[in-house]
C-alpha cells in the first residue's frame, strides 16, 4: 500500500512535533528533573476522585445527554458567573467537551471555510495552528515579543487582519510564555475588532492560574460577547488532566453546531469524570486557591533565581511557567536544551516548539516540586558556569 | 509571616532563599524572622518523619487514655508534668470528652510498654485510669502517608 496517497493530505502537511526526542532521552534518564510537562503536579482533590468513585459504585456507566450532564451545566454556568461574571444559558450555551483541546478542534471546525485565515499569536500551545490547517483554514502566525511581556497589542493585531481573517486566538493567560492580558490590554483589542466579523476564540485554560489580578474574559467587554468563543476546562484549575474533562461556552448557533459535530465523533464526555466535575464545580473553589499559592511561591522563587543566575526573564503574572530569555548563551534554544538536559539532566522545552516567536527562549514548568526546582536552578547555575568557560576559551 | 511558618511546617529542610523567594521578602528579613520564632519558642524544633517499619528497628508506640482525679486547668498542668517529664512520653494532650490525657509513648517492646504505664504512669497520685491501645500501623502523620511510593511509569506528553 501507498500510505502517502491514501493519507489526508493536510494530516502529511503537519509537521509531527521536534519535541519527542527530548522526552525519548529524558525517558531514558533515571535522575533526571523535569520542568518539562505542563501538566500541575498535584493528584486531583480527593473529594473530587471520591465524586468519581462514587458515581461509578452507584453504577452511573452510561452516556450523558450529548452536551453534557444538566448538573453539571448548571454548575458550570454558576462557575463562571460566580468567578468570572460571565453570563451563559446552562441549557443551550454550554457544552462539555474531553478536554480543552476537543473544544478548540469543534470551534474551528464549525467556523472555518476553505481559506479562511485565522490569527495565531505566538508562542502558544501548538494545537491552534495545526487544527485550523486540519479544517481548512490557513494560520497566520503572530509574533508576539518580549519586550510587550508577550501581550498582543492593537497594532499587532491590525498589521495581521486581511479580508480573509475569520477568528482569532486568544491563548491568555499563555503557555508557554505565561503572559497575561489585562482589561487594559483587551479593551485595545476590541476596540480593533468592533465593527468587523472577526470571531475571538478565547482559550482560557489558565484563567484561574493568574498571580495578582484576577483574570479577565474578552467576553466581557462591551460588544465581545455575541463575537467570543470561551474555551475552558478542569485540567488546570483542578488539577484533573487526565480526566479529560473541558467546555466551552458561546452564542447557542455556535454551541448549537459544535454540539452537532461533537455528538457524531465523541457521543458525550466521559460519565464517570462528569459526575467529578460537579464536584470540582461545587466544592473545588478552596483547591484551586490552595494550588495557586503554591505556584505563585514556586514562580517567585524561579523567576527570582533564574534572572540571579544569569537567564533575564519576565516576570509571567499567569499559568506555572516561565520563559526565560537564553539569548546570552549564544545557543538555540534547541542546543541550549539538548546540552542542559544531556549534562545537567534536567528538561526544559525550546521556545521554538511554540512557534516562530518563541527562538531564543526556553519554557521551564513551575508546577513541580519545590525540592526540583531548587534543585534545578543549582543545575542551571552550573551549567552556565561550564558554558561560560567553554565559550571563553574557544573564544 | 505567618506564611513563612506554614511553609516550615510544611518543610523545614527549605533553605531560607527559598523560603523568602516563597513569602516574598528578602532572605535576610526571613532569616531574622526564623531566629525570633526560635527564640520565643514558636518554633519549638526540627525533627524528620521516620517510617521506622521501613528499616530493621523494632518499636511499638502505645496511645494511653489517661482518667486523673478531676481537678482545675492548672491542677491537670501539675499533674501532666508529672508524666511528661518521662522520656518515654512522645506526645501528650489535655482531651475533652470521656477522658482527660492522651499520652503517646514509644518503646522498643509491648512490654516495655506495659511496664512504663504499670510503674511510672499509673502510681502516678491523681492518676485513676488508664486504657492503653497499642498502635498496629501508621497510615498517616503529619500529612505524610506511610507508604512505600508507587512505582511511576512516566510517559511524556508534550503539553
Amino acid at each position: 500500500m501507498n500510505y502517502e496517497q491514501i493519507l489526508n493530505d493536510r494530516i502529511q502537511g503537519v509537521k509531527p512535533s521536534g519535541i519527542r526526542k527530548f522526552f525519548d532521552i529524558l525517558e531514558e534518564m533515571t535522575d533526571a528533573i523535569s520542568l518539562g510537562i505542563g501538566e500541575p503536579d498535584f493528584v486531583t482533590p480527593w473529594h473530587i476522585r471520591d465524586a468519581g468513585i462514587y458515581s461509578l459504585e452507584r453504577g452511573h456507566t452510561k452516556y450523558t445527554s450529548n452536551a453534557g450532564m444538566l448538573q453539571l451545566r448548571r454548575e458550570i454556568s454558576s462557575y463562571l458567573n460566580r468567578r468570572f461574571d460571565l453570563h451563559y444559558d446552562y441549557s443551550s450555551q454550554i457544552l462539555v467537551t474531553v478536554g480543552g483541546s476537543e473544544a478548540i478542534d469543534l470551534a474551528l471546525r464549525v467556523m472555518i471555510n476553505p481559506g479562511d485565515e485565522v490569527i495565531v499569536p505566538v508562542p502558544s500551545f501548538v494545537c491552534y495552528g495545526p487544527l485550523t490547517e486540519m479544517a481548512g483554514g490557513v494560520p497566520k502566525y503572530l509574533e508576539l515579543k518580549a519586550e510587550n511581556q508577550f501581550r498582543l497589542t492593537p497594532e499587532e493585531l491590525k498589521s495581521a487582519i486581511t479580508d480573509k481573517t475569520k477568528i482569532l486566538v486568544m491563548p491568555f493567560p499563555c503557555n508557554p510564555t505565561g503572559g497575561t492580558m489585562d482589561r487594559k490590554d483587551l479593551e485595545a483589542i476590541a476596540e480593533v475588532l468592533r465593527g468587523t466579523d472577526i470571531m475571538v476564540i478565547s482559550d482560557e485554560i489558565y484563567a484561574e492560574l493568574t498571580y495578582g489580578q484576577r483574570h479577565v474574559s474578552l467576553a466581557n467587554l462591551t460588544d465581545m460577547y455575541e463575537r467570543t468563543v470561551v474555551v475552558n476546562g478542569f485540567s488546570k484549575s483542578h488539577a484533573m488532566t487526565g480526566w479529560r474533562m473541558g467546555y466551552v461556552c458561546a452564542p447557542e448557533p455556535i454551541v448549537a453546531a459544535m454540539t452537532k459535530l461533537h455528538q457524531f465523533g465523541i457521543m458525550s464526555a466521559p460519565t464517570t469524570s462528569q459526575y467529578a466535575a460537579v464536584e470540582a464545580m461545587r466544592s473545588g473553589d478552596g483547591d484551586i486557591e490552595h494550588m495557586r499559592e503554591e505556584y505563585d511561591r514556586r514562580r517567585r522563587y524561579l523567576v527570582e533565581n533564574l534572572n540571579r543566575v544569569g537567564l533575564s526573564c519576565f516576570e509571567p503574572k499567569g499559568a506555572f511557567y516561565v520563559f526565560p530569555d537564553i539569548r546570552s548563551t549564544g545557543l538555540t534554544s534547541e542546543e541550549f536544551c539538548e546540552r542542559f538536559l544531556v549534562e545537567e539532566k534536567v528538561a526544559v522545552i525550546p521556545g521554538s516548539a511554540f512557534g516562530p516567536g518563541g527562538e531564543g527562549f526556553v519554557r521551564a514548568c513551575y508546577a513541580a516540586s519545590m525540592k526540583d526546582i531548587a534543585e534545578s536552578i543549582a543545575r542551571l547555575d552550573n551549567f552556565l558556569t561550564n558554558l561560560r568557560r567553554k565559550q571563553g576559551r574557544e573564544g | 509571616m505567618e506564611k513563612l511558618l506554614e511553609l516550615l511546617e510544611q518543610d523545614c529542610t527549605m533553605g531560607v532563599e527559598q523560603l523568602a523567594a516563597a513569602v516574598g521578602v528578602p532572605a535576610e528579613e526571613a532569616k531574622a524572622a526564623i531566629k525570633k520564632y526560635e527564640e520565643d519558642r514558636v518554633v519549638l524544633g526540627y525533627q524528620a518523619i521516620i517510617d521506622w517499619d521501613r528499616v530493621s528497628k523494632e518499636s511499638v508506640t502505645a496511645l494511653i487514655e489517661v482518667n486523673v482525679v478531676p481537678q482545675s486547668i492548672d491542677g491537670f498542668d501539675r499533674i501532666a508534668e508529672r508524666i511528661y517529664q518521662y522520656d518515654e512520653v512522645e506526645s501528650m494532650y489535655l482531651m475533652s470528652g470521656s477522658f482527660d490525657l492522651t499520652v503517646i509513648i514509644s518503646g522498643r517492646t509491648l512490654r516495655e510498654v506495659a511496664q512504663f504505664v504499670g510503674e511510672r504512669l499509673a502510681p502516678i497520685q491523681g492518676v485513676t485510669g488508664t486504657a492503653t491501645h497499642f498502635i498496629l500501623k501508621k497510615y498517616k502523620e503529619k500529612h505524610l502517608v506511610f507508604r512505600p511510593q508507587d512505582p511511576e511509569e512516566r510517559e511524556y506528553i508534550f503539553t
